[in-house]
């Protein structure tokens, strides 16, 4: 067992917080670092995919995990940093402006469907957010001069200042550094005031708002910020596929980048990471196992879909903490061994109180 | 003339949003659960229709109630099985589960082998007929739909003030730990709201499959339905199907006078401008916070 002996502050706000954590990250950017020269094209292609959908989850775990605002149209934002970072480099601007430019956008329309938000609580903001989605989605598909509508839109390779950012290594590294700076950010973000300010109105509003918290500031500054973040990974997104089409960004993305959040992890940091590599190791898993099961199931089509429901289900019902959760349980049963007791992390058990005054 | 024409298909259209709309009001007035799943549930009752009626060759009426009953007893056991083990939990979980239902739904009828993925069409009786009244033709599946409607939400309504049941219903939906002191059997009466509500599921998709033709995709149909509850307000019956008669009617007229596109997009717009004005919609109670 390890006890931390904390005698400042500072050292309480550390991000590392001791040793044992610093050596495993650390390994792990050593491992990451590593990747083109250690892993198959493949799988370093799919290794950009999670770092992308690592950001977006950063992102909307900032919105709904740590303000508690739940947003069902996620995916428009994913849609606007890709639009916008289409558009600008198809016009030759430089990458970085670009990049800041497809942020700014996305964080402004972040700004713009979060002003409902401060009117409406829970259930109603996610119709609220899913209903916006709907119509920037509709936007993408009509507006054809700046998105070219249903035919959609290509990319070609990032290109800063003389840089031509063309082969897959090099792509990977600037994903690998801009998922580590949002990582940064958000866990710095998290220590400080305004990080607090949104776990307290997560937790509860009225509480927040008596302790002086002004709620219209910060719930529109969480919008703008996971708006920005999903901005950013919807840019790579776009320069990493070449092609975006009005119907990527549709609701069953919208419904996919929640899965992510849900099976990572609600609450945690980590929940963002764990989600996206189950979100792209899913597919690799099923078409493995597919040759497994008998025809009739293996060779559906619905079966993919059909795979994500039950787990979805699954983690809803037994495992509300997600994979990170897991983690922990385990993690805590090893490091406290035997004293480990099977309720530990129990859920209570409650009572479904109206909301309604009548 | 054509704008009344327009304005009585844009109404049997809202009469299907407000039938869906039902069910979910059933389930939030019951048990403050939006469903996200009311779509699918609605295809599976379709989908069932449909089986009954082309695969064993039997009659339409009776067809109807084998999947009206079917479906029932499939929601209470859903209820039972999925529902039950997390209800109290905040509503995004319920939310998530609903979500998750809708996609195995979904997934598991696009897996039926040759039926799954096609198109279907169902041969009701009523099937192409149209009357002709005054200058107007109107097209006898879209009147069924609406004179179901009607029969349904009044009954419904009935079922919820006067009788016993329905008061009960409402009892366990305000404060649940009061209801188990009361003996309500709230457990039962959950199971019995979730067949409820896919049994009306499940009439929308028999009564909707000849216009819209039966495929895995129906669902999303449902997605325009809950803008109907916003629009009517959660916890109230009535408020459903006003919701959806508005939902329909603005859908159709914007679909004629306004340019392309704005016809997909304006429940979408409705559902937000009733948001900002009016939060708890026409109908709606007033919601409070717990601190």
């Amino acid at each position: 067992m390890r006890f931390l002996f904390k005698t400042t502050y500072l050292q309480d706000i550390r991000l590392v917080k001791h040793g044992g954590q610093a050596f495993w990250y650390g390994l792990l950017l050593i491992v990451l670092l590593a990747a083109p020269w250690t892993a198959s094209e493949y799988w370093l292609a799919q290794l950009t995919f999670v770092l992308i959908y690592s950001v977006v989850g950063l992102g909307l775990m900032l919105l709904s995990g740590f303000t508690g605002l739940f947003s069902l149209g996620h995916a428009a934002f994913l849609g606007v940093g890709a639009y916008t970072e289409a558009y600008l480099a198809s016009r030759g601007w430089p990458f970085p402006l670009s990049f800041a430019a497809a942020a700014l956008l996305a964080a402004a329309t972040g700004v713009v469907v979060g002003l409902p938000a401060l009117r409406v609580k829970g259930i109603y903001l996610a119709i609220a957010t899913l209903a916006f989605s709907f119509i920037v989605g509709e936007v993408f598909s009509r507006w054809e001069s700046v998105t070219g509508g249903n035919a959609g839109a290509h990319l070609t390779a990032p290109t800063a200042f003389g840089w031509k950012i063309d082969d897959d290594t090099s792509f990977y590294f600037v994903c690998l550094a801009v998922t580590v700076l949002a990582t940064l950010a958000v866990l710095n973000l998290l220590r400080s005031p305004t990080g607090r300010a949104f776990v307290a109105i997560r937790d509860s509003e009225i509480s927040a708002q008596s302790m002086g918290i002004h709620l219209a500031r910060y719930k529109t500054l969480s919008f703008a910020i996971s708006a920005a973040l999903a901005g950013l990974g919807g840019a790579l997104y776009a320069h990493k596929l070449k092609f975006i089409s009005p119907d990527q960004f549709d609701i069953l993305q919208s419904i996919d980048l929640i899965l992510m959040i849900v099976v990572g992890g609600i609450g945690s940091v980590h929940g963002a990471f764990l989600g996206a590599v189950f979100l792209i190791t899913m597919p690799q898993v099923i078409a493995l196992a597919k040759d497994l099961l008998p025809a009739v199931i293996g060779q559906a089509p619905g079966l993919q879909g059909t795979v994500y429901g039950l787990v979805l289900i699954a983690f809803v019902l037994f495992e509300p903490l997600g994979l990170y959760g897991r983690w922990l349980k385990v993690r805590t049963y090893l490091q406290i061994f035997p004293f480990y007791r099977k309720g530990m992390f129990k859920r209570q058990k409650s009572f479904l109180k109206s909301d309604r005054l009548k | 003339m054509q704008a009344l024409q327009i304005l009585i298909g844009g109404i049997a259209q809202g009469c299907i949003y407000g039938l869906i709309a039902l069910g979910l009001v059933l389930i939030y007035k019951t048990t403050e659960t939006v469903s996200f799943a009311h779509g699918e549930l609605m295809m599976l009752g379709a989908f069932a229709g449909f089986a009954c009626m082309s695969l064993l060759g039997w009659p339409f009426w009776l067809s109807m109630l084998v999947a009206v009953v079917g479906m029932g007893l499939f929601g209470v056991a859903l209820e039972r099985v999925v529902i039950r083990p997390i209800l109290g939990q905040p509503a995004f979980t319920l939310v998530m589960l609903t979500i998750g239902i809708g996609y195995v739904a979904r997934g598991l009828v696009t897996m039926i082998p040759a039926i799954g993925t096609e198109t279907h069409t169902m041969p009701v009786p009523y099937k192409d007929q149209t009357w002709n009244v005054g200058g107007l033709v109107l097209n006898v599946e879209q009147m069924v739909v609406i004179a179901a409607t009607v029969v349904l939400s009044a009954a419904l309504f009935a079922l919820f003030r006067y009788s016993r049941v329905g008061i009960a219903m409402q009892a366990s939906s305000q404060n649940q730990l009061a209801a188990y002191y009361m003996g309500i059997p709230v457990k039962r009466l959950n199971g019995l709201v979730w067949g409820l509500a896919a049994a009306v599921a499940a009439i929308a998709g028999v009564l909707l499959a000849p216009i819209t033709f039966v495929y895995a995709n129906m669902g999303f149909i449902g997605l325009k339905a809950i803008p109907a509850a916003v629009v009517g307000g959660f916890g109230s019956l009535p408020g459903a199907i006003v919701g959806g008669l508005v939902i329909g009617v603005v859908e159709a007229l914007s679909g004629f006078y306004l340019p392309e596109g704005f016809k997909d997009i304006a429940p979408y717009v409705v559902v937000l401008v009733m948001l900002v004005v009016k939060p708890n919609g026409l109908f709606g109670d007033k919601l409070r916070k717990k601190v």
